[in-house]
């Protein structure tokens, strides 16, 4: 049953991953490229800066792929791909998920909840504190530990939403489902907002207050000239909130697929499956 | 086709496996999906397997973005 949990996992996946992509490819690549150009027409005005004040210019990023392979072929291959380790993921949860809810809940509500719960987890929650960036924002010398915290943020996030929905099931006998769900619900809240304040800003890394004063984040700030004039603004505001904006829909586009799609497939899978047809006959009836 | 009474059916043939067969599908597909999460979101950043190479990381790079990795 896990085989055929894992494939199917890996097929919806898939697919989320391949709507994603058409999403990003007409709505996000766009924005991206609005971003690049920022960022070139920063770089260029800062040479001339540079030049003026007696220095060398800064080292162009590396050029490996061209933008035209990148906005087409890159992203979507980094998308699909994606999709499929997040289809794997899922899966993988819906097993074990199955194994313990599986006759209480429906297949298929199941896989709706496990979809919502891994955007939640995997991604939703580390982004309320370490939101999506477009290309310009990130400064190279904190990469390593822009990662780290991301993935620390990753990491906490799942392990405090796992906790919380077993402690939800163990206080329902006690509590009933409704308001064990409130009560583990609020309990996640708080401690992750005690992680996100315990946790740095960007902006506060050591580096970064080094270099550039102190922000919050690593968005552009205007570039002065000697005199103090602004000579290139700030990164454009609209650009950064369509480019999150988006970066949340193409994971709900993304897990909304895989939670949709994989429902009926499971329901199919498990009215047809004779080794469930044991553990189906004792599960009741199911009501819609 | 009736399978006489006597001989073993194929799928009651206990395994020799130290885990389950189902647990070793989730466990695989487990790795196998970090695996991809880390060189489609991580690799070539922070951390780096292949050393100072930027193929990955550029061929991705806006998938990366959009998915919510820092980058750069």
């Amino acid at each position: 049953m896990e085989k055929r949990f894992v494939l199917r996992g890996f097929g919806v996946g898939a697919l989320g991953g391949l709507l994603a992509f058409v999403f990003a490819r007409l709505m996000t690549e766009p924005v991206i490229q609005n971003a690049i150009d920022y960022e070139n027409g920063r770089d260029a005005v800062m040479d001339t800066l540079r030049r003026a004040a007696g220095l060398a210019p800064d080292p162009a990023d590396p050029d490996i792929y061209s933008r035209s392979i990148q906005q087409s072929i890159g992203i979507g291959v980094g998308l699909i791909l994606f999709g499929l380790a997040m289809g794997g993921i899922f899966a993988v949860i819906y097993a074990l998920a199955y194994k313990r809810y599986g006759t209480a809940v429906r297949p298929r509500t199941l896989a709706v909840l496990v979809a919502g719960a891994a955007f939640l987890g995997l991604y939703l929650v580390p982004y309320l504190k370490y939101p999506a960036n477009p290309p310009s924002i990130g400064h190279p010398d904190t990469i390593g530990t822009r990662g780290l915290l991301y993935v620390v943020m990753v990491a906490i996030s799942v392990i405090l939403l796992v906790t919380a929905v077993v402690t939800a099931s163990r206080l329902t006998p006690r509590f009933g489902a409704w308001n064990a769900t409130l009560l583990s619900a609020g309990g996640f809240v708080v401690v992750v907002a005690i992680v996100m304040a315990i946790l740095p800003t960007v902006g506060s890394l050591h580096s970064n207050i080094v270099q550039f004063g102190h922000f919050d984040t690593e968005t552009p700030q205007p570039l002065r000239n000697a005199r103090g004039v602004i000579v290139y603004p700030g990164f454009p505001a609209d650009t950064l909130f369509k480019f999150r904006l988006y970066s949340i829909l193409n994971q709900l586009i993304m897990w909304g697929t895989i939670g949709l799609a994989f429902g009926p497939l499971a329901e199919r899978m498990l009215a047809k499956s004779p080794a469930d047809a044991k553990s189906a006959a004792l599960s009741p009836t199911y009501t819609s | 086709m009736d399978t006489p009474s006597y001989a073993p059916r194929t799928r009651r043939i206990p395994i020799a496996l130290p885990i389950s067969s189902g647990t070793q599908w989730l466990v695989g597909t487990l790795l196998f999906s970090a695996l991809l999460y880390y060189f489609i979101g991580i690799d070539q950043g922070a951390t780096s397997i292949f050393g100072n190479d930027m193929h990955i990381h550029e061929f991705v790079h806006d998938a990366r973005h959009l998915l919510g990795f820092p980058c750069h």
